[in-house]
């Protein structure tokens, strides 16, 4: 018998772990361990089950990479924890069967966690579920064993638990596609450490019978049943984003050197001390750019605090350059309390250094805790918005002071070197006329202020093309006149992570880039590749 | 009783992991230890993964820590440590 002909059908989830498999889809039937209420049973059995449980995750993590084993630990200790028990026991002893007294404890805290505005609290309710679940299998007499998946196989499940992801042998051929779950949740790190192309919250997706699949991790994908054209495009994509995968993660731990051999630093940008944990130095050759906005999110913190975020960032990165940028709020970065509300137009207001001039107090807190770090490491402290020299004076002078107060506390203390962003127009065209150390060109206002278009504004967006000439010899301009007083100079906006763009920064004299981590790889394989026919 | 406090930078706030090191590195103490998020409290028993892991406490928050008994002010210096390092040197 002949099935009517299949029906491509596509789903759009969201993307959890890259990549891109086509198979076969095996569904994982969710819920199905949950076992009927038991007899009344003993305090003991639930207490032995959880203790069993506990066990067995130990067990897991002794073949678990470091990552999963942190993962895994925290059920260890949660479900160690005899806190966690108290309220079942009591349930236990007038008369609820273990299992119902369980549901009961963990659902409070699922219930909990489910509850919170923030994401990473509430996609933590996947751990406590998991723990549930192994319980629940424990206590009913089930085990919770490894997934054993055929060739080339699909696993489409309502969610998916990490202790049971971590079990499973998984191939290169065997991808994910979750009904529910979170880019966030612990499954989907798992995924993506163990590179198990992953798409959640593909909605309410039923399949019977046999079916094929393909998974794009990348795009967040699902497709049931593909066409014969969409097989044909899965074999050619997967081919490319193999090569290109392993020729980028192979670039990124290299220097970056063009075709000709010139070498180029490749600095980071960072946003946040968590970023850190993920990134390996060695694809780095220091950090370009360390915003700050974050670190004043929940309203200025005090000295000590910064300085702590300073030193932290110092030592991830040895002895390399941390460029340190003074709060940078303002224009489409509002932050209450700080920026002015009801300006007519924040990008030409009170934004950047113009409003830590106008918030003398709390910059002043901010240069203390920098000059302090400068004493630990290699610290460069870059001033936003710069537009005149008497600004860079201003600052200084704020520096002199700042100096002055640490060392009458006898706090221990360097001035480290001050550079500027070149953002306005009129301080690209002037930059022999500022007294710094060195400057970053800060692409993403630089273009919006001298093409007179809104990078917010999709409107305009098409006029806001870095490779209008009028641009073009802006950046010339900046580099020469750079060049001449033998300035340090970098640039840290969208451009230097666009790898399209990598010929014209380099073309116009560019030689230091600073970007997002993520895209080291394929901006320093633009760099190979510049100039076209150049080197060997 | 010892007494410290100490803005918790750590991106995720004190989530499943942190918590892990932190309630491990107070069992290591004798004394009796508690944490809250506020100075008024309430006071959370911080050697309970359970009860510090339902603070959910976000990042940016200032963390308080109060402890009794014979090494009371080497368990705050300790975990007023942890919790500036970043969690990073905590018990393994």
């Amino acid at each position: 018998m002949n099935a009517p002909p299949a029906r491509a059908r596509l789903f759009a989830g969201q993307p959890a772990a890259p990549g891109l498999v086509l198979g076969r889809v095996v569904q994982l039937a969710n819920g199905a361990r949950t076992s009927a209420p038991g007899p009344a049973g003993s305090e003991r059995e639930l207490v032995q089950a959880v203790a069993e449980a506990a066990s067995q995750l130990r067990d897991l993590m002794t073949r678990c990479a470091a990552e999963a084993r942190k993962i895994l630990e925290f059920q260890v200790e949660f479900l160690s924890d005899p806190v966690l028990l108290e309220p079942a026991q009591e349930a236990i002893a007038t008369g609820t069967d273990a299992s119902t007294a369980w549901r009961a404890v963990i659902d409070v805290h699922i219930a909990d966690f489910e509850a919170s505005t923030d994401d990473y609290f509430r996609h933590r309710s996947g751990d406590l579920r998991d723990m549930r679940a192994r319980v629940l299998a424990l206590l009913a007499g089930d085990d919770i064993g490894p997934l054993r998946l055929p060739e080339r196989a699909i696993l489409l499940a309502d969610d998916l638990e990490p202790s049971r992801f971590l079990a499973t042998p998984w191939g290169t051929n065997h991808a994910i596609a979750l009904r529910g779950g979170s880019p966030t949740a612990h499954v989907a790190l798992l995924a993506r450490a163990r590179r198990v192309p992953m798409v959640v919250g593909v909605g309410d997706v039923a399949v019977h019978g046999e079916c094929t699949a393909i998974v794009d991790g990348s795009k967040g994908t699902l497709v049931l049943e593909p066409d014969e054209d969409q097989v044909a495009g899965f074999a050619r994509t997967r081919a490319r984003l193999a090569a290109t995968q392993i020729d980028e993660a192979a670039a990124a731990v290299r220097p970056a050197r063009t075709a000709s051999g010139e070498r180029v630093d490749v600095l980071l940008n960072i946003a946040s001390l968590g970023e850190l944990a993920a990134i390996d130095p060695a694809i780095c050759d220091g950090i370009g750019l360390v915003r700050t906005e974050l670190l004043f999110a929940q309203g200025p913190p005090d000295e000590e605090s910064q300085l702590a975020y300073y030193e932290r960032i110092l030592r991830w990165a040895g002895a390399r350059p941390v460029i340190v940028r003074t709060l940078d709020a303002g224009g489409d970065k509002p932050m209450p309390g700080v920026t002015i509300d009801g300006e007519g137009n924040p990008f030409l207001g009170v934004r950047g250094v113009r409003l830590s001039f106008a918030a003398p107090d709390l910059f002043k807190v901010q240069l203390r805790a920098l000059l302090r770090a400068a004493a630990a490491g290699n610290l460069r402290v870059l001033v936003p918005m710069i537009t005149a020299a008497e600004e860079v004076q201003r600052v200084r002078a704020l520096l002199a002071q700042a100096a002055a107060e640490l060392a009458a506390r006898g706090v221990p203390h360097a001035m480290p070197p001050l550079g500027i962003m070149i953002e306005v127009p009129a301080a690209a065209l002037a930059l022999d006329t500022f007294a710094v150390d060195f400057a970053s060109i800060g692409s993403n206002d630089l273009l919006q202020y001298t093409m007179a278009a809104a990078r917010d504004n999709p409107a305009v967006t098409p006029l806001t093309d870095p490779r209008h000439p009028g641009f073009v010899r802006l950046l010339q301009t900046i580099v020469q006149s750079a060049a001449a007083r033998t300035l340090p100079l970098s640039l840290c906006g969208d451009l230097a992570a666009q790898p399209e763009h990598i010929p014209l920064l380099l073309s116009a004299g560019l030689r230091t880039l600073s970007m997002p981590a993520a895209a080291v790889g394929a901006v320093k394989r633009a760099i190979a590749a510049w100039p076209a026919g150049g080197g060997d | 009783m010892a007494h410290g406090q100490v803005l918790l930078l750590h991106a995720a706030g004190l989530h499943a992991r942190p918590v892990v090191t932190l309630t491990k590195l107070a069992k290591t103490f004798a004394s009796r230890i508690h944490i809250a998020n506020d100075v008024q409290g309430p006071w959370i028993d911080a050697k309970s993964v359970v009860k510090v892991m339902s603070m959910k406490t976000p990042a940016n928050s200032r963390l308080f820590f109060r402890a009794e008994g014979t090494d009371a002010d080497a368990a705050v210096a300790a975990l007023v440590t942890l919790v500036n390092n970043d969690f990073l040197g905590g018990p393994e």
